[in-house]
């Protein structure tokens, strides 16, 4: 499926409810150690990730009958559907439609939203040690966190979570290798190239280096989550009073 | 008003309905009953909407009184039943009066029945849905297992009554009629859970290489006791991860099979992550989604590939079933 500016879009069923949609440049197939790249790979890149935003807001503007529920991710979008009523080529074909027309969505204008958050000691357990194996200075680490304007790529895993890049180059690190068994809500992590903030105490593996008192996806307001795709995301630092202040009010 | 009171919770018991189907922008899964067959079946039992919600028991149920009476019906697997000390059957509705005692025991079959009520059970709505999301502590009955003490609304029986017609339809009154039918024997076998699940592949299976594949279509699998309503993780012969590295995360399927490095698969269940990044090498398929719902722990699986079509077909059967006269015999 070609778009125009020649990006290539490719369909994989994903189920017997759903379908996948990627937008990517495939991965060359390179010889790494004798392994090979596993085929059809797809590599992040700001310019999938808008297409997937363009899609799903095609889809949202104008919904397709019988589609139950849109997944978008860095650059690719699931589509669940009603089995009985459609198969996957139906939907293909109407998707196929839907992509022709992607140039002329127009994205929703950026919101910007600003994080506060207290770095360090037990709001970020991992600061020292992320801030050791890269190098830096704590202060460093924070500056260099709090310094950029992040992009929501999605919201995934739980209610809430927004995976939001691209970190600074200098603060790139694995995840844990041991995933913690429970991460108390509003710690904000990195891992790879992406930061995002814990919404509820889940288990998780990403380093922590922080805390906000912000309440990132609540079941009470209009908002429900904080973050909303394609959202542009700012950590500001702050004190533990402040953090203090902030959660109590 | 009428109540249910929660005398013992038994191991988990939530609210669930058949879930929020439509928030994955917001990484909000669907969340609902693990057996949804089962809980539309005991709802169409009592004449309540398929979708109302029920309370999902595991493994081992809890006791229940209900002050002003109600009229109920389970479904699923049997947890031995006792109303005021007498076995209570499964699949057809009877009535508990003012303050008697529903008692649930230890599972005899598969892991979780539901306790359906006429009416409904009631609660705050969460995005369009009752279901309770353990994670995230929305949903349901406050956003978690019920406990013991809690009371519980029961919803108006006649608010969402089913059109039905024919002299042994039910009446539309409150606890005091029972409508006279059950679930026909030729239902409930063809709805009886399966333990060789049946996959479509996965939208990765093609980087698994052929003798991986070959090990996780010929191998038993075990149910691990940390499996939950978030995943049912396997143990048994360790499948191969395919080789070159970390793949993007991407929107995950509900009966996906992924393989994370160490080989042992995992099926993603109703409360599953809306999104994750380990390679799917299959996807159960949506007729045998229900059989998950009553795997228990240590059950041995086997895996079956179907063609796609055969997936459609199975799913359109069993959904024309539910729909169908044949469904119920009328007592």
């Amino acid at each position: 499926m070609e778009t125009s500016r020649g990006e290539v879009a490719r369909f994989q069923y994903s189920s017997d409810q759903s379908l996948l949609v990627y937008f990517d440049e495939h991965v060359e197939q390179k010889k790494t150690g004798g392994a090979k790249a596993p085929p059809g790979q797809s590599r992040i890149t700001l310019r999938a990730n808008k297409n997937v935003r363009r899609l799903l807001r095609l889809l949202e503007l104008e919904p397709v009958p019988g589609v139950r529920n849109l997944h978008p991710a860095y650059c690719s979008l699931l589509i669940k559907f009603d089995a009985i009523g459609m198969r996957h080529q139906e939907l293909e074909a109407i998707l196929r439609k839907y992509l022709e027309r992607l140039e002329e969505v127009r994205l929703p204008e950026p919101r910007r939203v600003e994080i506060p958050v207290c770095y360090g000691g037990e709001f970020g357990p991992d600061l020292a040690e992320v801030s050791a194996r890269r190098g830096i200075t704590q202060a460093r680490a924070i500056e260099l966190h709090s310094s950029v304007e992040y992009l929501v790529y999605f919201l995934g895993f739980v209610p809430g979570f927004a995976y939001l890049g691209e970190l600074p180059e200098e603060l790139v690190i694995p995840r844990l290798a041991a995933p913690r068994k429970r991460v108390p809500a509003g710690s904000v992590g990195i891992a790879g190239n992406q930061t995002g903030v814990y919404p509820f105490a889940t288990p998780g593996g990403w380093r922590l280096l922080g805390c906000t008192p912000f309440k990132m996806f609540r079941a009470d307001s209009d908002g429900l989550s904080l973050l909303s795709i394609g959202d542009r995301v700012r950590f500001t630092p702050i004190s533990r009073e402040r953090f203090a202040t902030l959660e109590s009010a | 008003m009428r109540l249910i009171e929660v005398l013992e919770p038994g191991l988990f018991t939530t609210v669930q309905d058949v879930g929020r189907e439509g928030y994955g922008p917001l990484g909000v899964s669907p969340s609902g009953a693990a057996d949804a067959v089962s809980l539309r079946i005991g709802n169409r039992l009592l004449g309540n909407a398929e979708g109302e919600a029920g309370l999902e028991m595991t493994l081992l149920g809890g006791t229940f009184t209900f002050p002003e009476g109600a009229v109920l019906a389970l479904a699923g697997s049997d947890l031995g039943a006792t109303l005021e000390g007498k076995p209570v059957e499964m699949w057809t509705p009877f009535e508990a009066k003012s303050k008697q005692v529903l008692r649930f025991g230890p599972t005899r079959s598969g892991a979780r029945c539901y306790l359906c009520v006429r009416g409904g059970v009631e609660v705050q709505l969460f995005l369009d849905s009752a279901s309770t999301h353990i994670l995230s502590g929305l949903g349901g009955y406050e956003g978690r297992a019920l406990k013991k003490g809690d009371v519980l609304t029961i919803g108006l029986a006649n608010r969402n009554e089913q059109k039905r017609t024919g002299k042994n339809a039910c009446s539309t009154g409150g606890a005091g009629t029972v409508g006279k039918r059950r679930l026909s024997a030729r239902a409930l076998k063809e709805l009886q859970p399966r333990k060789v699940l049946r996959v479509t592949p996965g939208p990765q299976s093609d980087w698994f290489s052929e003798a991986a594949k070959k090990i996780f279509q010929e191998s038993t699998y075990r149910v691990a006791e940390e499996s939950n309503r978030m995943g049912i993780r396997l143990q048994g012969a360790t499948i191969p991860a395919p080789a070159g590295g970390e793949m993007i995360s991407e929107g995950v399927s509900l009966g996906a099979v992924q393989v994370p490095e160490g080989g042992q698969p995992i099926i993603l269940f109703v409360e599953q992550q809306t999104t994750g990044g380990y390679p799917k090498i299959a996807n159960v398929i949506s007729a045998d989604f229900h059989s998950l719902g009553q795997l228990r722990p240590r059950d041995e699986i086997r895996f079956e590939r179907v063609e796609w079509d055969t997936a459609r077909t199975l799913l359109a059967k069993q959904e024309k079933l539910l729909a169908s006269e044949e469904l119920m015999r009328e007592l």
